[in-house]
């Protein structure tokens, strides 16, 4: 486990001292990264114009499920998105096989090898935009603190589907756009679930569990969370963990390597 | 060079599905203001909110450029001068292999909308010819149009390194304005009347619109593409011309 720590700390310092060569991009980012935010606000503001409200979600609460959305969004393109396009380029050029040689888990190896700055100022408006709703809903700082155990399972069930996703590149090879299609499907998260029809819900909860990700931790902030679907992020979080474990010893067995 | 580009696509069809689902953003939309619309007031009834993501779908899937991402790298790579030898501009190769792949996306596409239409066989409906003929010009011409700003953007790659940032940026404000996220009648007035002025509601909300057969000037949106088509083909080749006497001055 200590091997672990330290592997961590050594990949992430130098992915960061990388990154801090270009400190430029870090501004572009940061604009974009408004400029996204001003968007979400605009498109929540429509629906909310004439006066309609999500079934049972004031203005307020639905500010706090777009912060949600906002910091996984950060939170893929800090974590996620850098390592995806690693994998890629490694299978592509079979220079996995040293990884694979690594005496620790070459799923950790594959996961942490870098990550990127450029997400931050999501998680840091996401972050704002929640305490500024909570704030004006007068939640309680322990509401902040029940909240981070389901979004915990949700950036760990994100992080799941989108390792199996990457592991589909031993079979497919180019696939730099997978990161495309869960960020595709991500969006449906900018909204609180009850928002969609009922076929949608279904799929969102059950087939891509997007509501999981933002609409229960929101709940859980504004103390509306039922225990039965913090278990169940619970549990699918851990579920879509060793999945993605399993898929991807799986998938290495169809890796025939650049010199075998 | 159609030919050859479409059996190109083909060949990565695994790749292509997933761009296609990556696009499926207006699906999402077209769920929630259909549930919206049924509740609250709104500008348009639920029926036409659903036609009207089903097209700016099918209008999106049928504009999509990344013409900018690949002539980055051939700048950066250094890849563009064989093509510089070649004796015709580089570019049409760029634009042939955008059409070529519009027709390896067909089937996926076709896929994707009867879904649709299964979830709301009420919102089948039948476009009447003209509007499909003048429908198809719209998308064609939203498509040059597009191509066109996005390539302006790749030739900034001869002076920045990141030509794709500003793509980012302007994408941005595209989904936005160019009513993918919602239909421009439901924006506030103002916000509207400035939108119209800039070139993303002819990228998308027009030729929905034109397909739709919704009340819409004809004139003025040709109008609007065109002009703004000629503005930027005007910086294009100003840029091109400045950008090759940049680009050999780098020792290429």
């Amino acid at each position: 486990m200590e091997r672990y720590w330290q592997v961590l700390k050594l990949f992430w310092s130098t992915a960061i001292a990388a990154e801090l060569e270009y400190r430029l991009n870090f501004v572009v980012a940061a604009f974009s990264s408004i400029g996204g935010l001003a968007g979400s606000l605009f498109g929540l503001f429509l629906f909310y114009r004439t006066g309609y409200e999500f079934e049972g979600w004031s203005w307020e609460e639905a500010l706090i499920v777009l912060g949600v959305f906002t910091m996984l969004q950060g939170f893929s393109a800090t974590f996620l998105a850098p390592n995806l396009n690693k994998i890629v380029r490694q299978v592509q050029e079979g220079t996995l096989d040293f990884v694979l040689l690594k005496p620790i888990s070459s799923q950790f190896w594959l996961s942490t090898r870098t990550l990127s700055p450029w997400g931050l100022p999501d998680l840091l408006f996401g972050l704002v935009i929640i305490v500024y709703a909570g704030t004006r809903l007068g939640v309680s700082p322990l509401a902040y603190g029940l909240a981070l155990l389901p979004l915990a399972f949700g950036f760990l069930s994100l992080y799941s589907l989108w390792f199996m996703l990457g592991a589909t590149s031993i079979w497919f090879v180019k696939i730099y756009n997978v990161t495309e299609v869960l960020r595709g499907l991500l969006e449906a998260g900018r909204f609180p679930v009850v928002a969609y029809p009922f076929a949608y819900r279904v799929f969102l909860t059950f087939i891509i569990p997007v509501a999981f990700l933002t609409t229960v931790p929101a709940q859980a902030l504004l103390g509306q969370v039922e225990w039965g679907w913090l278990g169940g992020s619970l549990v699918l979080a851990i579920a879509l963990l060793q999945i993605s474990r399993w898929f991807w010893g799986f998938a290495l067995r169809f890796y025939t390597s650049a010199s075998s | 060079m159609l030919s050859v580009y479409y059996a190109y696509m083909v060949e990565y069809r695994a790749e292509l599905l997933f761009w296609v689902l990556s696009g499926t953003f207006p699906l999402i939309f077209l769920g929630i203001w259909a549930k919206a619309s049924q509740g609250g007031q709104f500008a348009l009834d639920s029926i036409t909110f659903i036609r009207y993501f089903l097209v700016v779908f099918l209008v999106r899937q049928l504009t999509v450029v990344w013409v900018v991402w690949e002539f980055e790298r051939e700048v950066v790579e250094g890849k563009l001068s064989p093509f510089l030898l070649q004796p015709i501009d580089p570019v049409w190769r760029h634009l042939f292999s955008h059409v070529a792949e519009r027709f390896a996306r067909l089937p996926f596409i076709g896929v994707l909308m009867g879904l649709c239409f299964l979830l709301y066989p009420q919102a089948l409906w039948r476009p009447s010819l003209p509007a499909l003929l003048w429908g198809l010009v719209a998308i064609a011409a939203a498509f040059c149009l597009r191509f066109i700003i996005q390539y302006t953007f790749g030739l900034f790659a001869f002076w920045l390194e990141r030509a794709t940032a500003i793509e980012q940026f302007w994408y941005l404000v595209y989904i936005f304005a160019s009513g993918m996220i919602a239909p421009l009648d439901v924006f506030p007035d103002a916000v509207r009347a400035v939108i119209l002025w800039t070139p993303f509601p002819y990228l998308i909300y027009f030729p929905a619109n034109v397909l739709l057969e919704r009340e819409t000037h004809l004139l003025q949106g040709f109008v609007a593409i065109a002009l703004w088509g000629l503005i930027f083909f005007a910086i294009n080749r100003w840029l091109w011309k400045r950008g090759l006497r940049q680009y050999s001055g780098m020792g290429a």
